[in-house]
């Protein structure tokens, strides 16, 4: 039992030893690098500043063309925010609604309770708009590509000047954690662009780094109450556990 | 069930119930004095682990579809919604997609004990088949359950698995469209997957009553596989059993609760988090973990049914004739006497014969093979392009007939000794078939043309490995299993349980 236990065993790791570099191999873009993040681990929590940041990064470069459908104005309660400052931000945007009493639609300022006001009418206007690249909402980005939060980061500090041999077309970019490396965003963030409030230095990897911080939040926000609730499902599993091993161990103690 | 006489309950409430529906003197028998094994590992626990999925399933479900919408515009959005604005509605979500995964688990390992401790054999082929339903209403339950959410991958999930029947040769099309409610993955589609993703796992809880019922029948197998002779073998479920099992069930919660709660997308493709979109096609589309094994069947079959593998297959057929026949004197008739002559050949020249399939094998397989720089690796072979079965089709057969074998089990394995533990050879071949399934597994996850190692020039594709998976996989029921239940000699067994339970206490 235990040689052929032991065969096994050596047989599936010689299979993997065998396999992994083919299956590296296999893989064209680099694996962008792991960062640091404060949400990471069974304990990892939002950075609420950092959240902030990130939605001014947003705000001001991504929501020029991606849409976040997903948010309502009134989840930035999240990121810290209290009522008044959330009915400022929403009322910035103006919101078509309607039909009023008379029949008619007419335009308002947002309000907490609209969604995310996007950036084009529809899926055809963003892509016209964009030499025919749909730029993809970001309200699940983090969890809609490989590698969440380190992928997005990686992707914005990741261009680089395409090796030679490669010709790239008018509109297209490259990027080293791209998978197949082209894109057609442009490079959307550079040192300076945005003027932090709580004196953060503004460099590319800074934004990019807010940024992919709150796209994580805005595809997960219940994160920390998972978090929490697991550890405390645990705890309470663990307890009953032991509880009830020792109920076994009692009553299975006549025929031990 | 239990209206026979009775032993009257002191509640009184009870006691007036019982009298008049005898449903606590039916708990009392099958769950409180009901005699069990004594010497059950924590193997056996898994039948009631599985149990209590299928009900966080049904539980988390129905409070899902309160707040699910089943249309193609609105599914998606109404699933965010859920994971957003819903009290507890994430918990619920990945309660419900992380459950999927963990009653495979628990179901897999449920059917492997059955396989490894030959429970499936008399009396209790009927309990195996049940179960093998149940693992048929789940693959199709979960199938559908995955394009709920109305996913690209989900939503592609739908488009390659419903285009399978395709195959089929006349009906295909028509099955097709009535899958899909129409021409294509469409709001029909969804609707009726919702339906049937509804309905579908209370089914499942009927037959698992039955499966229940026919083990109550012929009561439970255990690590020895010998049946219990006395009073002296067996303890009543409760207590012992009900602490035993709920150890077990808690011990199973807690890996289930670790990937629900810190790692909930961790068995899931990202692909799940983009609404499908029928004008874009996912670079890989890539079923659930649990079925990968069969997918990688599915995809191993890039050869069609010519010739050569007719022939193939036939004189495997006769080569194995002996196993399945048992009568030496010839049937009347022109069939019983070609059978007989079969099988005297089948004696005579199994070598060869099994060297003549495998040699057809190669020729039929060889010449479908497609060259890297194009071509076939074989041309010149008569009629090795009159393909009877195509590849597609063959696949799709292989895929349910992978399901289909476990059904006749019971059948294949004819041996007298029950329990893997006194079966040596018994034992390689079926822990090789558990290693066999997660290589298959494994293989099904990799893209098509992945390479497994190269030496220089030479690639080992992981088709290959799909492949010889696959070979085995159907060997070990066809061939391997009857073979040992003819030659296996089995170990000594011991004289009853509890004096294999009193011997281990002494070491």
């Amino acid at each position: 039992m235990t040689m052929w236990r032991k065969l096994t065993v050596a047989g599936v790791a010689a299979l993997l030893c065998f396999a992994a570099p083919a299956a590296m191999a296999a893989e064209a873009a680099e694996h962008p690098p792991k960062q640091d993040w404060s949400f990471s681990g069974p304990f990892g929590t939002y950075d609420r500043a950092a959240l902030q940041r990130g939605f001014k990064v947003y705000r001001e470069v991504c929501a020029a063309c991606h849409s976040m459908d997903r948010l309502h104005y009134r989840d930035l309660s999240a990121l810290g925010y209290d009522d008044s400052q959330i009915k400022a931000i929403a009322g910035e945007v103006s919101v078509m609604d309607g039909p009023n009493d008379e029949g008619e639609m007419y335009e308002r300022p947002g309000r907490p309770g609209d969604k995310f006001k996007a950036p084009f009418a529809n899926r055809a206007a963003a892509m016209y708009a964009n030499n025919g690249a749909y730029p993809p909402d970001m309200s699940l980005l983090a969890k809609a590509r490989h590698g969440g939060a380190d992928y997005l980061y990686g992707i914005l500090t990741g261009y680089a000047e395409a090796p030679a041999g490669h010709e790239l077309m008018q509109g297209q970019h490259w990027n080293k954690y791209m998978p197949g490396h082209v894109l057609s965003m442009a490079p959307p963030l550079q040192d300076g662009q945005i003027a932090y409030e709580d004196g953060t230095e503004g460099t590319v990897s800074q934004y990019a780094k807010d940024v992919s911080h709150f796209l994580t939040w805005a595809a997960e926000p219940h994160m920390e109450a998972r978090k929490q609730t697991g550890v405390m499902v645990l705890l309470f599993l663990i307890a009953f556990a032991g509880i009830m091993y020792a109920v076994k161990r009692k009553i299975w103690a006549d025929q031990h | 069930m239990a209206s026979g006489p009775r032993v009257p309950f002191d509640n009184k409430v009870v006691e007036w119930i019982d009298s008049r529906l005898p449903i606590f003197t039916i708990m009392q028998k099958e769950y409180g004095v009901f005699p069990t094994p004594k010497n059950f590992t924590y193997f056996w626990s898994f039948g009631g682990i599985a149990m209590t999925m299928l009900i966080t399933m049904i539980v988390t479900g129905i409070v899902l579809a309160m707040h699910y919408t089943p249309h193609a515009s609105m599914a998606f959005g109404s699933v965010e919604r859920i994971m957003r604005d819903v009290n507890w509605g994430w918990m619920l979500r990945y309660m419900h997609m992380n459950g999927a995964s963990f009653f495979f688990v628990a179901v897999y390992i449920h059917m492997f004990r059955g396989l490894y401790y030959g429970s499936y054999k008399k009396p209790r082929e009927l309990l195996w088949i049940l179960g093998v339903v149940i693992f048929l209403l789940m693959m199709a339950t979960a199938f559908m359950g995955y394009t709920l959410p109305w996913s690209q991958m989900g939503g592609w999930a739908a488009n390659v698995i419903t285009n399978l029947f395709t195959a089929i040769p006349f009906v295909g099309d028509d099955i097709l469209s009535l899958l899909l409610g129409g021409f294509s993955v469409d709001n029909p589609t969804l609707n009726r997957f919702f339906s049937l993703h509804y309905l579908l796992p209370f089914v499942i809880l009927g037959v698992v009553m039955l499966h229940v019922w026919a083990l109550h029948v012929s009561g439970s197998n255990n690590p020895l596989g010998i049946d219990p002779k006395g009073p002296q073998d067996v303890l009543p479920f409760n207590p012992y059993y009900t602490a035993k099992d709920s150890f077990g069930l808690v011990v199973f919660l807690l890996g289930y609760v670790t990937v629900t709660f810190f790692f909930p997308n961790i068995l899931s493709h990202p692909d799940h988090y983009i609404e499908y979109n029928a004008m874009v096609t996912p670079p890989h589309i890539v079923p659930e973990w649990y079925f990968l094994p069969f997918y990688a069947i599915l995809r191993g079959l890039t050869f069609g049914v010519n010739p050569y593998i007719v022939a193939s297959v036939g004189l495997f057929a006769v080569v194995l004739l002996p196993l399945y026949c048992n009568n030496d004197t010839a049937k009347p008739g022109l069939i019983g006497s070609l059978l007989h002559t079969a099988k005297g050949l089948a004696k005579k020249f199994p070598l060869p014969l099994l060297g003549a399939a495998g040699v057809m094998f190669m020729l039929g397989y060889l010449a479908q093979y497609e060259k890297a720089a194009g071509g076939k690796v074989i041309d010149f072979l008569p009629l090795a392009d009159l393909v009877f079965v195509d590849a597609k089709l063959a696949g799709v057969l292989a895929m349910f007939g992978a399901v289909a074998l476990l059904a006749l089990l019971p059948w294949f394995d004819s041996h007298p000794v029950r329990s893997a533990r006194f079966r040596p050879l018994f034992k390689i071949a079926t822990l090789a078939l558990a290693v066999d399934f997660v290589i298959l597994g494994w293989a099904g996850m990799e893209t098509a043309d992945a390479v497994l190692f190269s030496l220089g020039a030479f690639k080992f594709p992981m088709l290959w490995l799909s492949q010889l998976g696959t070979l085995y996989y159907f060997l070990y029921f066809v061939a391997v299993l009857p073979w040992l239940s003819r030659y296996e000699k089995a170990l000594p067994l011991p004289n009853s349980i509890n004096e294999a339970v009193l011997a281990a206490k002494k070491h």
